[in-house]
């Protein structure tokens, strides 16, 4: 998926209000010099100034693999093939989802359908959140979950709407749902376009290059100050795993400074994957594995898995292990102790 | 075998290759139908490519955009663009523009009737329009991804997610569905009008039998087959999707089913592209690598028509008469061969 011929893909979700068109409209304006062709859904309604825009049903297809949460967007597959006829003519591809889609079928459409993966790649999801409403949507939507879940960037919108307390509760929630993504506060979309595009955040030789926070991620995203809310208690375990009481989104982060056996972290990976992909929606890691120079490293939608040595480590780098699993009700204890018997002693 | 060597155990292999008269299209090609006495080369984007025997090159722009599908019925090419607009190209060299979308939707697919009538498709409609220009429409329950008349009596094949529904446009009647799951793309009627046969998104076909709506599994491939055609008098299907031709066999009441199929000109390329000679049992098809084959179906005797290491073929077509042979790679570098 490194391969720099293919086009590369941003995914812009995020629910409804929250601030997609506008962050589209920015992109589009900005003066880059580059070509955009746009996937939208409400073809034609809004007012999106581009030559290559194209309308999209959002589709989903199971796929008859046997896999109960594999899916792709059929409407992607066919208009991504019908964009490459155009190849020259622009220079990379932003779907807009509308506020109540899924993002996983649009992300496993990159990895499994043939034509779509040799053609383009996926390059980020990124997530509009709107500041004042988020907490509110995050209780009462399942979509608003799995956007934040899902993304790889997230603005968070209309920042100037609320309260320095606010903005710290909806950050905290942010991140005990996704400690990774990248996270920027914005008024008006206002943002450095090369903050939300050429991200290559499914790029696995760029994961860590491009989220300098991973391996901290469940450490020092705890941005949450102060939280006297009263009914929001707030926990934080010891190994990085922090939800609220309402959510049923959740992170779970997994570190080891020992090095891992690949002999029994793969085969506990893939075991992992296939019987709870349904509840896992994303993974990534990095790994380091005995008697092993290179940096491993992979990450997954659903049952979906994809990794490869990546580098060297260096030699003053640390080699830590980091794996964090972004999912619904999550075996966290199975999870942990299957991990930890990957750790050589 | 990997490749074709002058010597060596491939020496024994017949050669026409210096039959070929190369030509340059300097385009990127997608199909190649025939207009008359021409080979008409269709493009990624706007233009046609129209050769003659000799090689002399016209290019005609036929869309403002991109060229989503192409048929043609051997006097007139008839294109779905991304601009929303159903074009026609006739053997005169003549353009005109049949259907615009009022919305200007992408046209995906379209197909020909032997009347004249023509069908297109936008997302989840259908249309029909007969030679008297009465325009009918159906909405099936998902994006058709191919559409087929049948080649008796005026009915249409929409293939989409979940199966192909069969529509007679000037009945009255409920069209009837034909379920399997899964997204279907191309479909195709077999020549006696005895069976669909549907290329999945998956790496599959699906077929029916259209006298009880059975079944038909045609399993195995380990890519999307893209390529599709019927050998002569229908008896075979020759498909894409393997690093060989795969041929199912369809003689007799029960089609495919029960049987397997043949495999002719095994090589360590996917083929990409397939055309049966339409009199004789002598197929061409064109791999990955961008090796051309003639194979003979009986007995799968291989003859070379282009050396492989170029881009993938994209489109290889006889015209009706079956005494000459076109082919292009994706990017354009295209062959004739007269028999």
């Amino acid at each position: 998926m490194s391969d720099a011929s293919k086009i590369p893909v941003t995914v812009l979700t995020g629910y409804l209000g929250a601030g997609k068109t506008t962050l589209l409209n920015r992109i589009l304006s900005e003066d880059h010099g580059k070509k955009y062709a746009v996937i939208v859904n409400e073809f034609g309604e809004i007012g999106i100034d581009n030559d290559l825009i194209v309308g999209a049903d959002e589709e989903v297809f199971e796929m008859n693999n046997g896999c109960i949460c594999c899916t792709v967007r059929g409407d992607l597959v066919r208009i991504i093939s019908g964009l490459m006829r155009r190849k020259g003519k622009f220079d990379a591809i932003i779907v807009e989802t509308t506020g109540l889609a899924d993002p996983a079928p649009v992300a496993q459409t990159f990895f499994v359908d043939e034509d779509v993966q040799k053609n383009a790649r996926l390059d980020a999801v990124v997530t509009v959140a709107d500041a004042k409403w988020l907490s509110d949507r995050l209780k009462d939507a399942p979509e608003a979950k799995n956007q934040i879940a899902f993304a790889d960037v997230i603005v968070l919108n209309k920042t100037d709407l609320v309260s320095p307390p606010e903005l710290a509760e909806v950050e905290a929630r942010i991140r005990a749902i996704n400690p990774y993504a990248r996270l920027h506060r914005t008024e008006r979309c206002q943002i450095a376009i090369s903050d939300v595009l050429e991200r290559g955040a499914f790029d696995l030789d760029r994961i860590l290059e491009i989220e300098p926070e991973f391996l901290n991620a469940g450490d020092d995203h705890d941005h949450h100050h102060d939280h006297d809310h009263g009914h929001d208690h707030h926990h934080d375990h010891a190994h990085g795993l922090k939800h609220y009481h309402d959510e049923d989104m959740q992170s779970l982060s997994l570190r080891s400074d020992k090095p891992l056996d690949p002999s029994r972290f793969m085969p506990w990976l893939q075991n992992l994957v296939q019987t709870e992909g349904g509840k896992i929606l994303r993974s990534k890691g990095i790994l380091s594995f005995q008697d092993d120079d290179d940096r491993y490293v992979f990450q997954g939608v659903h049952m979906m898995l994809e990794g490869d040595h990546q580098r060297k480590w260096k030699p003053d780098e640390a080699r830590q292990s980091r794996v964090v699993f972004i999912g619904r009700e999550l075996p966290e204890d199975a999870i942990r102790e299957g991990f930890e018997r990957c750790i050589v002693t | 075998m990997t490749s074709f060597d002058q010597g060596g155990e491939a020496a024994s292999i017949v050669s026409v290759t210096d039959k070929v008269k190369p030509v340059s299209l300097g385009m990127a090609v997608t199909a190649v139908h025939y207009l008359g006495d021409r080979a008409a080369f269709v493009g990624t984007e706007e233009s046609v490519a129209v050769v003659d025997g000799e090689g002399e090159i016209s290019k005609v722009d036929v869309t403002g955009g991109g060229i989503l599908a192409a048929v043609s019925d051997g006097a007139r090419l008839v294109f779905g663009g991304d601009d929303g607009k159903v074009t026609a190209l006739d053997k005169a060299g003549a353009v005109s523009v049949l259907v615009t979308d009022p919305k200007r939707r992408w046209i995906d697919n379209v197909a020909l009737h032997p009347d004249g009538a023509i069908a297109w498709s936008v997302g989840k409609t259908a249309f029909v329009r007969q030679p008297k220009g009465e325009e009918k429409s159906l909405e099936v329950p998902s994006t058709a991804g191919g559409l087929a008349f049948a080649p008796k009596g005026l009915r249409l094949a929409i293939a989409h997610y979940n199966g192909a529904t069969l529509w007679f446009p000037n009945m009255a009647g409920e069209p009837e569905f034909l379920g399997w799951a899964g997204s279907h793309h191309a479909v195709t009627f077999s020549p006696d009008n005895k069976f669909l046969v549907t290329a999945m998104h998956e790496p599959a076909l699906h077929g029916w039998r259209l006298a009880d709506s059975r079944h038909m599994r045609m399993t195995g491939y380990p890519s999307r087959v893209k390529s599709m055609s019927w050998g002569s008098g229908g008896r075979f299907l020759a498909t894409s999707g393997a690093d060989m031709v795969i041929l199912w066999p369809f003689v007799g009441k029960d089609g495919p089913m029960g049987k397997e199929p043949a495999m002719l000109a095994p090589m360590k390329a996917k083929v990409t592209a397939v055309a049966c000679h339409p009199k004789q049992d002598i197929l061409a098809c064109g791999y990955e690598d961008g090796t051309v084959l003639m194979v003979r179906m009986q007995d799968g005797a291989e003859i070379l028509v282009r050396r492989n290491e170029t881009p993938p073929i994209a489109a290889i077509g006889w015209n009706a008469a079956g005494t000459w042979l076109a082919f292009s790679d994706e990017s354009g570098e295209a062959g004739l061969l007269p028999l």
